[in-house]
């Protein structure tokens, strides 16, 4: 669901393809009939931006038929706890739960907590923007902020009775969302959701399990957090998680995401999920209460041990108590500096100088005209890629040339094109999927001035660190004190300044020393926070145990145990499946002889199986804290969820989102239809951004969505490589996807006149975009709330350079946010397609002028986010 | 038994070619019902053998841009939508607000392009037809349309998307290399049979010699180019290249004899699951060339795929026809010797 993973992800497939072999049934739900569907079982038909819906179906079937993995449910998750009694539910606020302010777009959290648990921080005040941005979820880490009082202290109901435990919460949550209700906001024929149904519950029990399988088609939506919460709930009310065959996997985008949210590219997060320090943490002690709050159980309370040993990896020596170890030298944030909100700042004239490593904007981000705005009002831009990219070459040959908008003589952007050596020529680790890294070794020597990343980012900071060596402006500090002393190997270049940085020293730091005897260390439980251990990525410790590169293991299946846990190495500390404990009962028995995977060996009085058990090693099935715990010796023995604060899964979550404690469906900030379960329309907290250079289409009940009456969902072919940096010049993947196309139904080409290989153009507020039509059965309309709505699909690969060339797809889209995480809504908007090729230069200008007009669109169009309410949300001086 | 026999089933191919101590033919098993159309084999055999681009070319059949087999494109995967179900498969179309299937309006947009295209694929280039090029014709010729192709009633419910990588079928009686006359053509050791470009004189008998249509001519220098079943890397025990990459095992390299074992309990396996449809194609000894050494497990009939039902090996009435040659050359010398004679009788 949300995934096309035969097409995006075919090497992974392959077990997919194995498992069906096996028996497996798959199950395949998707807007689109591709590839994927082609070889599952059952392919069920959806509309895009609306799967809470269809997923809440499940989850109503679920508990109406008592379908649930009752002594699961009831052991390992928050069910029997007790919500506070002044929480209100969207059943009873028509969409919105308590808390919610229409002029901040915000909710106050304080209602959504357990009963007896204080709130430990609320929603500051001040405008809508600089609220959402100074929220907590964003400046929390994966452990979270905590929940005050232990969870033993939470008032629970056992029996799953009482009205305001989670269990009956959830019940009453999710009790319009019938298999009517699916059909009128999926457009999912009743009985093929109610196959779906009784196949996943047929299929969760002791001796069975099912997995979920999701991509960026759940992410890439203005309420996606909530959509992999939805998957997590059901999932974790069948007993799938922490099971072998369980799981809800996350596909990720290409190679390594997994490994660049883990020591992250983001502006929020430090390596290890760990919070970047905002403007109000004047030192460790206030980041670290920040982090944990009175009785927090599990591996998160050790927040502080894995901040100072990254800060003792960051500044060695100079890191010491008397300095807080550096801690003042970490940058702060003061809201939202998402790439999104860069992008506009470069506009308004707040950002000059812009890095591009190994991503092409231009092409790949939604909304391709303000990025490449953006980039042409830079002072300088630095650009490193395979190939000379269009995020490279915007200033000559963007299509805002030819309708005016960039004039290649005016334009002041310097470009620095840097040529980067590509995966076989640099080594290093992928992390893949299932956290697992592989290291890859170089096959062959950078050609002519290709570089690796590691050596570019390396000399980078050395020249950086030349040249302000003695400066004596405290906002050096920071670069003056890092140690920056990694070992080194003579480069492509020979001997010289221009040295390559040891990839092998990078992966020792990240796995950590004990700094008193020199040695790496064996996992993260030795880390403290005393200054004598370095780590750069706590949720890493372990790779380099026992001086081997872990990661580097390649023992064949045929010579190892059933999990393989000797091929590369997983984090953390190389468990294969994430939270085991829980496929053990409450004694530490296997659920069944079938689905067993580890248990509690009493002779030895240890947990034990085939995967490395993701629990404290001697810590019994029965055992109790004492009094006042913290920590892993906080938790019981029956608290296979150890990183959160009390040991649960969350059904309900009290705390680290800003939308909602329960899933909802919303519709997409652009619908054609208004939302048939609730008065709210969309996510009442989505990030907008009200400007003129990036308008909304309308949604109802705003008037003038008719211009854009249908869905437009953009993704990849298996032929390219997204925005097609690495794909477009390549003669053998380009001439087996030559051009740009649009998919549309027989049904909607018959009712726009479009013919098959001839041309057209999908029109948004933003942009028109010209594709040759492939007319195909693949795709069908559905019946939305009684009206017939139709889908139309487009491939996101194109751009100006390269073989074939195309226009920008994602020059369709606005900038519309989750507001938790800050991923764009690029999956899912509403345009018009049109037969012909499009007007090109001024005539371009001229018909989106006449569409926004036809619509009425102006600056607050679909910025009215809480539907009852009518604020508006659009930027100063807008 | 003769030796170089011409059709019918032959257990020693390559000791039949003069192999004397020989390893164990090899060939292609390809599970089209596992084949995600991901088209890996057809750039990994691209990489591998240093094959052309094949030119930038939206042809519209479904997501198959490479149109044939041909001497640059020696996999090719090909695209069938179809109104029909395969097995218990469930499409998820029924109850949608659906109308007439498309099949018959892409299938009647890309059929004109194929007449007026040279290759009818490979080098077709992109709507509109170039004026002063080649242009669509009625030419009175049955429709492209495949077997099943317009049986969509009103209000479209099944459908199916089968996708199929096609390859050289390295027959035991390969037609190409009957019909080369300077020897380029062979088979090896493996059984398999390859063309060397050094010794090729661009004769093209042996295009007109394949019964699927599979080796082809290169524009630039006429030579003879197809599959090689990767010569080189079966050599030092890799197998090729496109059985390496593909993700699903669709693709699978071994002995033949193992390999048709194993089609045979796929086979089964597949009409246990109700896909009755399911059938091999080239596995038999018996057929009009002997058996592939690359065959096929299809979900439909040959012709769907762009197969021949039937295929022949042209060479197969040779020995008949030489020997009628024979005959008819000896009754002429009878005639001769018979004129002579009675000649000397007069």
């Amino acid at each position: 669901m949300g995934s096309n993973m035969a097409e995006a992800h075919p090497v992974g497939f392959q077990w997919v393809m194995e498992a069906k072999g096996r028996g497996a049934r798959v199950v395949h739900i998707d807007p689109r009939f591709t590839r994927t569907s082609a070889v599952a079982d059952t392919y069920v038909p959806i509309r895009a931006g609306s799967d809470i819906a269809f997923l809440g179906g499940v989850i109503r079937y679920v508990l109406d038929n008592d379908l649930d993995f009752r002594e699961y449910v009831a052991a390992y998750t928050n069910a029997s706890f007790l919500v506070r009694e002044d929480f209100a539910d969207t059943e009873e606020l028509d969409g919105l739960f308590s808390g919610y302010d229409p002029e901040t777009g915000t909710y106050d959290r304080g209602s959504w907590y357990y009963e007896g648990a204080e709130p430990t921080e609320s929603t500051p005040d001040g405008d809508s923007a600089e609220a959402k941005e100074q929220t907590e979820p964003m400046q929390a880490g994966a452990s979270g902020a905590g929940v005050a009082g232990a969870a033993d202290d939470i008032a629970k109901d056992p029996t799953l009775q009482h009205p305001r435990c989670v269990f009956q919460v959830l019940k009453r949550h999710f009790a319009r969302y019938t298999p009517e209700m699916v059909e009128r906001v999926c457009g999912t024929p009743q009985d093929q959701f109610l196959d779906v149904c009784r196949a996943w519950t047929a299929n969760s029990n002791r001796e069975r399990t099912t997995a979920l399988v999701y991509s960026v088609g759940w992410t890439q939506h203005s309420v996606g957090a909530q959509y992999i919460r939805t998957g997590a709930i059901l999932q974790l009310l069948l007993g799938n998680i922490g099971r072998p065959g369980g799981g809800v996997f996350a596909l990720r985008g290409h190679a390594s995401i997994q490994g660049s949210t883990d020591i992250p590219t983001l502006f929020n997060l430090l390596p290890g999920y760990l919070a970047m320090p905002n403007v109000t943490h004047t030192d460790l002690a206030t980041w670290v209460a920040d982090q944990r709050t009175g009785g927090h159980k599990g591996y998160g309370y050790a927040v502080d041990a894995y901040l100072v040993s990254l800060l003792k990896e960051y500044f060695g020596d100079a890191a010491t108590p008397e300095n807080d170890f550096g801690f003042g030298w970490l940058p702060r944030i003061d809201g939202d500096h998402g790439t999104y909100r860069t992008v506009m700042d470069m506009i308004d004239g707040k950002v000059s100088g812009y890095f591009v490593l190994g991503q092409n904007p231009a092409v790949g981000s939604a909304h391709g005209k303000l990025q490449r705005l953006g980039l042409a009002t830079l002072d300088w831009l630095v650009v490193r890629d395979l190939n000379e990219i269009e995020t490279a070459t915007f200033w000559k040959d963007s299509p805002e040339i030819e309708t005016g908008e960039i004039v290649p003589e005016r334009c002041r952007t310097e470009v620095f094109l840097m040529p980067a050596a590509s995966h076989v020529e640099k080594e290093g680790t992928f992390t893949q999927t299932q956290r697992m890294l592989q290291w890859r070794t170089k096959a062959v020597e950078p050609v002519g001035d290709r570089r690796s990343e590691l050596w570019f980012a390396y000399h980078l900071g050395r020249l950086v660190r030349e040249r302000l060596a003695d400066s004596t402006d405290e906002r050096d500090l920071p670069v003056q004190k890092l140690a920056w002393d990694y070992a080194t190997e003579p480069g492509p270049e020979g001997p010289g300044p221009w040295v390559e940085p040891s990839a092998d020293d990078v992966l020792r730091r990240i796995n950590g020393h004990d700094l008193t005897t020199g040695e790496l260390l064996p996992d993260y439980l030795g880390l403290k926070a005393d200054g004598s251990t370095s780590c750069g990525c706590w949720i890493y410790s372990g790779v380099y145990a026992d001086g081997v590169n872990q990661a580097a293991r390649r023992t064949p299946h045929t010579e190892q145990g059933s999990y393989e846990t000797e091929w590369g190495w997983t984090w953390p500390m190389n468990r294969r499946v994430l939270y085991n404990r829980a496929s053990a009962d409450p004694e530490g028995r296997p659920w069944s002889e079938r689905k067993k995977l580890v248990w509690w060996d009493e002779a030895k009085g240890e947990w034990t199986g085939d995967d490395i058990p993701d629990f404290p090693r001697t810590t019994p099935p029965g055992h109790r804290p004492p009094e006042g715990a913290t920590g892993p010796e906080a938790l019981c023995g029956d608290d296979p969820f150890i990183m959160q604060p009390d040991g649960k899964a969350w059904l309900f979550a009290p705390h680290g989102l800003l939308d909602g404690p329960l899933p909802t469906h919303y519709e997409p900030h652009e619908s054609p239809v208004r939302n048939p379960l609730y008065r709210q329309q969309g996510n009442p907290t989505r990030k907008v951004y009200g400007r003129p250079d990036n308008p909304s289409n309308p949604a109802p009940p705003e008037r003038g969505s008719d211009v854009f009456p249908y869905v437009l969902t953009a993704a990849r072919l298996t032929e390219h490589h997204t925005a097609g940096g690495m794909s477009r010049q390549l003669a053998y993947l380009s001439e087996l996807q030559p051009a740009l196309f649009v998919e549309v139904s027989p049904e909607l080409a018959r009712e726009r006149g479009l013919t098959h290989l001839g041309d057209a153009h999908v029109v948004t507020s933003r942009a028109a975009v010209q594709a040759r039509v492939v007319v195909t059965d693949r795709l069908a309309p559905l019946r939305i709330d009684g009206r017939v709505v139709h889908q139309v699909w487009l491939p996101y690969h194109f751009g100006h350079t390269g073989l074939v060339s195309g226009d920008v797809v994602n020059d369709l889209f606005g900038v519309v946010e989750d507001s938790n995480v800050f991923i764009q809504e690029s999956k899912v908007a509403t345009c018009d397609v049109r037969p012909g090729p499009r007007p090109r230069g001024p005539a371009l200008r001229a018909l989106l002028d006449e569409v926004r007009a036809a619509a009425g669109i102006t600056v607050a169009t679909n910025t009215r986010i809480a539907t009852a309410h009518g604020v508006a949300h659009t930027e100063e001086g807008s | 038994m003769s030796r170089n026999r011409l059709s019918g089933p032959l257990d020693d191919v390559a000791g039949d070619a003069g192999h004397l101590d020989h390893p164990p033919r090899v060939g292609f098993f390809t599970d089209t019902s596992v084949c995600i159309g991901c088209k890996a084999c057809e750039v990994a055999c691209k990489e591998w053998n240093a094959v052309p681009e094949d030119g930038l070319d939206l042809l519209g059949m479904s997501f198959d841009n490479t149109g044939m087999l041909g001497a640059n494109s020696w996999r090719h995967v090909a695209f069938v939508e179809q109104p029909r179900a395969t097995g218990r498969q469930d499409p998820g179309f029924a109850g949608l607000p659906t109308g007439d299937s498309g099949i018959p309006e892409t299938a009647g947009a890309v059929e004109p392009r194929l007449e007026a295209a040279p290759r009818g694929g490979s080098e077709l280039g992109t709507s509109p037809l170039p004026p002063g090029g080649p242009q669509p014709q009625e030419l009175g010729m049955p429709g492209f349309s495949r077997p099943g192709d317009l049986t969509g009633a009103e209000g479209r419910t099944d459908f199916r998307w089968l996708m199929a990588s096609d390859v050289c079928k390295h027959c035991t009686h390969a037609g190409c290399l009957d019909v080369c006359p300077t020897g380029a053509l062979f088979r090896t050791e493996f059984g398999t049979v390859v063309v060397q470009q050094d010794i090729c004189n661009g004769c093209g008998y042996c295009v007109s010699g394949c019964p699927y249509g599979v080796i082809d001519r290169r524009e630039h220098d006429g030579r003879a180019n197809k599959c090689t079943l990767c010569y080189d890397r079966i050599g030092d025990g890799l197998e090729p290249a496109c059985a390496k990459a593909c993700p699903t095992d669709s693709i699978q390299f071994g002995e033949l004899d193992e390999l048709r074992e194993r089609a045979d309990r796929r086979l089964a396996q597949l009409h246990d699951l109700g896909v009755s449809e399911a059938r091999l194609y080239g596995r038999d000894p018996n057929d009009g060339v002997g058996g592939d050494g690359a065959f096929f497990l299809l979900l439909d009939e040959p012709e769907v795929y762009g197969l021949p039902p039937d295929p022949q090996v042209p060479t197969r009435n040779a020995p008949a026809m030489w020997r009628r040659a024979g005959a008819a050359a000896a009754a002429f010398a009878l005639a001769g010797v018979a004129a002579f004679l009675g000649g000397g009788r007069r």
